[in-house]
């Protein structure tokens, strides 16, 4: 009996609850001499730096030292695609920027530290706004097109047309554990950093770029994140660069903590994006031609933002055949934090158009949303705009069906008509929307994966690989695929923390791929490794190696169950007969590509599906609504590990419905974030969490190229939740008289937004 | 003069401390980091710990507060139990087995938080079934909460030799007071108002401090540092509570809970106020005296608690005056208070009026700070005719206010959709909000109105 695919809690679970689980900055006791990194943050949004002056920090009272441009021994550069994030800008391009950082014998001095630093400024006009931004053509990229058939003439053939605009704000990741890093100089004075880093790879290759070094002299550590969602992706970078500055510079331990209020002010977010578009489409609601633009505010700096505007595009069509195409993605500069990657990597802002779309067009028909969603599905043969041949296009009307069924979702919608038609302040809306996400990195190097597995002579096995654990579960799947593969009990293998030093060059823990491409990694080890046993035990069990098999610590024949030798025993035998005990693993995804003069190619390994249906009831009054029922059916393969699987699927749901109703992001006119902690900027809390919130994994979907044939699943269902928007427009659309057109809805669909979308319903329900 | 608690049943003593400092600070700085730091503000309840005290029945039980808003000083005498004392000799606790079982952890950092909540709602004394508020004060990113409801509905009860429970058959800990003076600072708790109000005439410096909810905020966020803080926990002239015939008087520093507890649904509008204020966690703490001498116009219980006539009683060394709550907000975050007077209690007179409701209007349901708060209170007679009113708000004005001009038309009038509609218009003359980032200066002004109209629909089908 193994554990994969069993049902079994996260590998630390026992850690977490009695506060034993250490994350980056509970470190900080070890370190005697630890000094304490505050940052010097300018408080303008766009600004030269024409003096900075650090002599009174100085003379503050537990003061050591003011890191500075002058102070950087190598490159003063940390942009990971493009040169263009200085650590220490000579201009300040957003508001709350960090100019210089103060190490100090405690935080308090530090922060005292930083406040003395005199800087002189130059304002500088500053662009917030992104229409004003377009406007003044401020990009960062060249368009990035998407092309298939002809959209003009598509869109000219078509029976109806109709164009419009959304609008959809940014989130702020808001990981509960704050950006961190502590870095120290080992026994040989090369530096070894902590950071709370989904890439510790590309942190190891900035910290060195900084101090001047080579890879091989600095070593990265992520023992756990406290979440992460794309946040720590690039945006860990500085604090371990900042961290290993301090450290180097003073021969001290050094520590980097962003309270919260830093965190938000300094790190980037989800981008918001503007859509404008123009759908063709016939009587019945077929979709047949899209021309689209998408606007992504950017923020300063490039950062991801042009795979994720890739992404955008990708997602674009979410699950609906179209075909003729054009979209056109721009990555806008505006004087922001640098927008990077969050949970969907641009994905969800893609998805969220086409749906507005959708709907667009069903109330525009006066058909139902649902109606008008199946009818478009791709069918077998079809291509997305990229030239990717949708594999198991059947899944999704599979899901539809058992969906709709299990949520019994044509009697409630009838049930709710009823129930609307009596209440007339508080109106009910049901809706059902699909989910369609490619995975893999659409860069197709990062797609590989490695491993180092090491077995001791007691049979006792330690693991590493590349990716990171920051919550989603990709240890503990890591375990069950080790365990499962070498044949021994889980508790025979030890996780070890994620370091540059057993797995060099590895890919961020990101794109949902951690599991795919580590655990595939991985799987290649073991193998080796269980190759070599069995090559050993074979003689003693009379049997041909292959016949073995190793089961939970035991190793036997298939024939003869009854006559096993235990894993320890065969593992002390092989290194009694000098057989090498560990071994690596590698893997890399097959067949990616992407052309991107042309548009196309095959970017994705394959396709998660998923959908949900989600009620809500809407108060005329306020605006204010809840959330009343959720059902999700969601394709995962074959589970390696169903209670992590539930949880991703339920947590990126939860959040996905905080992106698009309650995470609101303000910036005041100055640049200044106006929402930069949990008071201002309000998360899902537990009144958000659906009252009934019923989740399955669909059956017989095994993927066949992939690790035990499972799928991905960290981001898929965070896009669920446009269900719960789409049930808002629909209580919304309740509130007009009949058939009410087209129904604007404002992203996030804060209670004000609702408020004002019910009022617009209203007013054009009562000229009719 | 050193300060002791007892923490997870060890003695800790502190010779010297800043008087800003917190007891998260403290305990992370000890390495006792299972407590987690999530937004140092009180809204996310990574670093709740639980103190043992008595509640407003007179039983000892464990109340979950947050560590980042608590202050060291606060600790002294006190009896606190952190994450790290809730697994005993090794075996962990039930809620946490729960936690583990239904995978209520995902990256794990909010789990400590929410496992003292959780632990504090085990003990809770005559739990029947759970409070849905429970964990309504933690924050988490990760799981979506599903498994975490869960596992607070099915809790199951404790064993007659856990040791938890058998703690909590004894007293809590009795309070001493401290007056804690050092280079770094003054921490002064005294034990009598009089004591108070010397401390407060000697020390003119001195900030008082009552639940700490709005002081340690502005000291975290906004790195306000007092060399003097003056405590008024303990207190006994403000931690009563009395109902009389014709009043109910409600001691300052009483907490909201205990309050709550108190009144148990007896007047309606705090009944449905409280659930829409704050947190479990943070109303453990929060005083009325605090929530009023705030002064905020976005306040929950001044709209609630002039739409009952409440009056404030201001104690000072030359005696004690009464104020109606109507008189008290001066300004913006200002009030009637003089520098010398303590606001000792607030009185609700009775009998009560026979329709009440509070409404708040704020992006998320639970825990967080209002667009626009109303209050309303009508005294219906039986002819249907209104023989007083108050429409109070929150968020629409500089202080909180009411509407005095729409209340003035309403009386002697019958209380009637017609007459909702009649209303309408004064009341949208009443009040010019501004917007900011929780509502837009339009969306406030309709809400005003759109409110009275929510009043009446929810209270036409019957007397509320
Ligand atoms: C997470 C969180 C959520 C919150 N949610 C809400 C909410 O929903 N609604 C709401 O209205 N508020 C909310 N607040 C604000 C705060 O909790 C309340 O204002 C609370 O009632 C303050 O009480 P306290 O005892 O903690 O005040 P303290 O912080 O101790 O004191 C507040 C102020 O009053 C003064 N003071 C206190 N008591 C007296 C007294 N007896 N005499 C003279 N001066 C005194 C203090 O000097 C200080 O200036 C929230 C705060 C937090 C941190
Ligand atoms: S740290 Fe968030 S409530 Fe205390
Ligand atoms: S498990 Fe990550 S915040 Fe709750």
């Amino acid at each position: 009996m193994t554990s994969l695919g069993k049902p079994i809690a996260h590998e630390s679970a026992c850690d977490h609850v009695t506060g034993s689980a250490l994350y980056t900055d509970d470190l900080a006791g070890r370190f005697p001499g630890l000094l304490h990194a505050h940052p010097v943050t300018a408080p303008h949004a766009h600004a030269r730096v024409v003096a900075l002056d650090p002599s009174a920090a100085l003379a503050e009272p537990g003061v050591v030292r003011v890191l500075g441009p002058a102070d950087v021994p190598g490159e003063n550069q940390i942009g990971p695609a493009r040169p263009d994030e200085p650590l220490f800008p000579s201009e300040v391009m957003f508001h709350g920027q960090a100019v210089a950082w103060v190490l100090a014998e405690s935080e308090e001095s530090a922060r005292r530290g930083a406040a003395a630093v005199r800087v002189d400024y130059q304002p500088l006009p500053a662009t917030l706004d992104l229409e004003a931004a377009i406007a003044a053509e401020q990009f960062l990229t060249d368009p990035l097109r998407l092309q298939r058939g002809d959209a003009a003439a598509g869109l000219e053939r078509a029976p109806h047309r109709l164009t419009g605009e959304l609008f959809v704000g940014g989130q702020e990741h808001f990981y509960l554990e704050t950006q961190s890093a502590i870095a120290h100089l080992d026994e040989q004075g090369r530096v070894f950093v902590h950071s709370s880093t989904q890439h510790p790879s590309e942190t190891q290759e900035i910290v060195a770029r900084v101090l001047g070094l080579r890879k091989h002299d600095v070593t990265v550590q992520c023992l756990r994140m406290g979440g992460a969602f794309g946040g720590k992706e690039v945006q860990a970078n500085a604090w371990a660069a900042v961290a290993a500055l301090g450290a180097r510079l003073t021969g001290r331990p050094t520590r980097v903590r962003l309270s919260r209020a830093h965190d938000t002010t300094l790190t980037g977010k989800r981008h918001p994006v503007l859509g404008r578009f123009e759908v063709g489409f016939d009587a019945q609601g077929t979709l047949l031609a899209l021309r689209m633009q998408l606007f992504a505010d950017g923020g300063w700096c490039l950062d991801l933002s042009e795979p994720i505007v890739y992404r955008a595009l990708f997602h674009s069509d979410n699950a609906y055949r179209i075909r003729d195409v054009e979209l056109v993605g721009r990555v806008v500069r505006t004087h922001k934090t640098s927008m990077t990657a969050f949970r969907g990597f641009g994905g969800p802002q893609g998805m969220i158009m086409i749906e507005e779309i959708v709907d667009r067009v069903a109330r525009t028909l006066g058909i139902e949303p649902h109606q008008v969603r199946e009818r478009n599905f791709y069918r077998e043969g079809d291509c997305t705009p990229y030239g990717q041949v949708v594999r198991d296009p059947d899944r999704m009307p599979r899901i539809w069906g058992e969906l709709t069924a299990s949520c019994d979702y044509f009697e409630r919608r009838r049930q709710i008509a009823e129930h609307n038609s009596r209440a007339p302040h508080a109106k009910r809306g049901l809706a059902i929307t699909p989910v369609k996400f490619g995975i893999s990195f659409t860069t197709a190097f990062f797609n590989q994966g490695g491993a180092l597995v090491l077995v001791y002579a007691d049979g006792s096995v330690q693991v590493n690989h590349g990716g990171t654990e920051m919550g989603q579960g990709l240890h503990t799947k890591m375990l069950q695929v080790a365990a499962h593969t070498l044949g021994v009990p889980m508790a025979a293998v030890r996780m070890m923390p994620t370091q540059t030093d057993k797995v060099p060059n590895t890919s961020a823990t990101a794109a949902s791929s951690g599991a795919d491409l580590n655990g595939a990694a991985l799987k290649v080890a073991c193998e080796t490794l269980r190759a070599r046993l069995a090559e050993v035990a074979a003689p003693e069990l009379g049997a041909a190696p292959d016949e073995l098999v190793f089961d939970e610590g035991r190793v036997f024949a298939r024939s003869r169950p009854e006559r096993a030798l235990t894993f320890s025993h065969v593992a002390h035998q092989a290194h009694f007969q000098r057989v090498p005990l560990l071994a690596t693993g590698y893997y890399r995804t097959p067949g990616i590509q992407f052309d991107k003069v042309t548009g196309t190619g095959k970017p994705f390994h394959y396709f998660a599906y998923g959908a949900a249906a989600t009620e809500v009831e809407v108060d005329g009054f306020t605006g204010m609504y809840s959330v009343r029922r959720v059902d999700i059916l969601h394709d995962v393969g074959d589970s390696l590990s169903p209670l992590v699987d539930r949880g991703q699927i339920e947590g990126g749901f939860v959040q996905g419905l905080g992106w698009l109703t309650l995470e609101e992001l303000v910036w005041n006119a100055d640049g200044r974030l106006a929402t930069e902690n949990a008071s201002t900027y309000k998360l899902p809390g537990l009144g958000e969490c659906p009252p009934i919130f019923n989740v399955a994994l669909l059956g017989r979907a095994s993927e066949p190229d992939v690790v035990y044939g499972s799928k991905a699943v960290g981001e898929p269902p965070f896009m669920l939740a446009i269900s719960a928007r789409e049930a808002l427009r629909d209580a919304v659309a309740a509130f007009g008289a009949g058939a009410a057109g087209v129904v604007e809805l404002a992203s996030p669909a804060t209670p004000e937004a609702v408020f004002w979308a019910v009022e617009r319903v209203r007013r054009s329900g009562s000229k009719a | 003069m050193a300060i002791r608690f007892t923490l997870n049943d060890a003695p800790v003593e502190v010779a010297d401390f800043d008087p800003n400092t917190t007891l998260l600070a403290f305990l992370r700085g000890r390495g006792m980091t299972g407590t987690k730091e999530g937004c140092a503000e009180g809204e996310c309840g990574a670093c709740a710990v639980a103190l043992v005290e008595r509640d407003a029945r007179g039983n000892t039980r464990y109340q979950p507060v947050n560590a980042c808003l608590l202050l060291l000083g606060s600790c002294a005498g006190r009896e606190i139990v952190s994450i790290e004392g809730i697994a005993q000799g090794g075996e962990l606790h039930p809620v946490q087995r729960a936690m583990i079982d239904r995978a209520g952890s995902q990256c794990g950092y909010c789990t400590p938080g929410f496992v003292v909540s959780l632990f504090a709602e085990y003990y809770r004394p005559g739990r029947t079934e759970v409070d849905p508020e429970a964990i309504a004060g933690n924050l988490c990113r990760c799981t979506g909460y599903r498994p975490i409801r869960e596992v607070a509905e099915g809790l199951g009860q404790p064993g007659d030799d856990d040791p938890f429970r058998r703690r909590l058959a004894l007293a809590p800990p009795t309070l001493e007071p401290v007056q804690h003076r050092s280079g770094a600072g003054r921490f002064l708790r005294p034990g009598t108002l009089q004591g108070a109000l010397t401390l407060l005439a000697e020390e003119p410096g001195a900030v008082i401090v009552a639940g700490g909810t709005d002081v340690v905020v502005e000291v975290n966020q906004r790195h306000r540092r007092h060399r003097s803080l003056l405590s008024l926990e303990n207190v006994a002239e403000l931690a009563v509570f009395e109902q009389s015939a014709d009043r109910i008087r409600i001691g300052a520093a009483l907490s909201l809970t205990q309050i709550e507890q108190h009144l148990a649904g007896t007047v309606p509008l705090l009944a449905q106020l409280f659930p829409l204020f704050s947190s479990r966690l943070i109303r453990n703490r929060a005083t009325l005296g605090g929530n009023l001498m705030t002064a905020s116009p976005i306040g929950d219980s001044p709209p609630a608690l002039l739409a009952l006539d409440a009056e404030v009683e201001l104690a000072s060394p030359s005696g004690t005056r009464t104020l109606p709550l109507s008189d008290f907000f001066t300004g913006y975050r200002q009030t009637a208070r003089k520098p010398d007077e303590i606001l000792a209690a607030i009185s609700i007179p009775l009998p009560l009026p026979n329709v009440q409701r509070f409404y708040k209007v704020s992006k998320r349901v639970l825990d967080d700070i209002s667009t626009v708060a109303a209050g309303y209170s009508l005294r219906v007679d039986g002819a249907g005719k209104i023989s007083a009113a108050r429409l109070a708000y929150g968020g629409v004005a500089p202080t909180p206010a009411r509407a005095r001009d729409a209340e003035a038309f309403m009386v002697g009038q019958v209380w009637s959709h017609e007459l909702v509609k009649h209303t309408l218009p004064i009341l949208a003359r009443a009040f010019s909000p501004i917007g900011d980032h929780r509502g837009s200066a339009d969306y406030r002004s309709t809400l005003i109105v759109r409110l009275l109209e929510k009043l009446w629909a929810d209270t036409s089908g019957g007397a509320a």
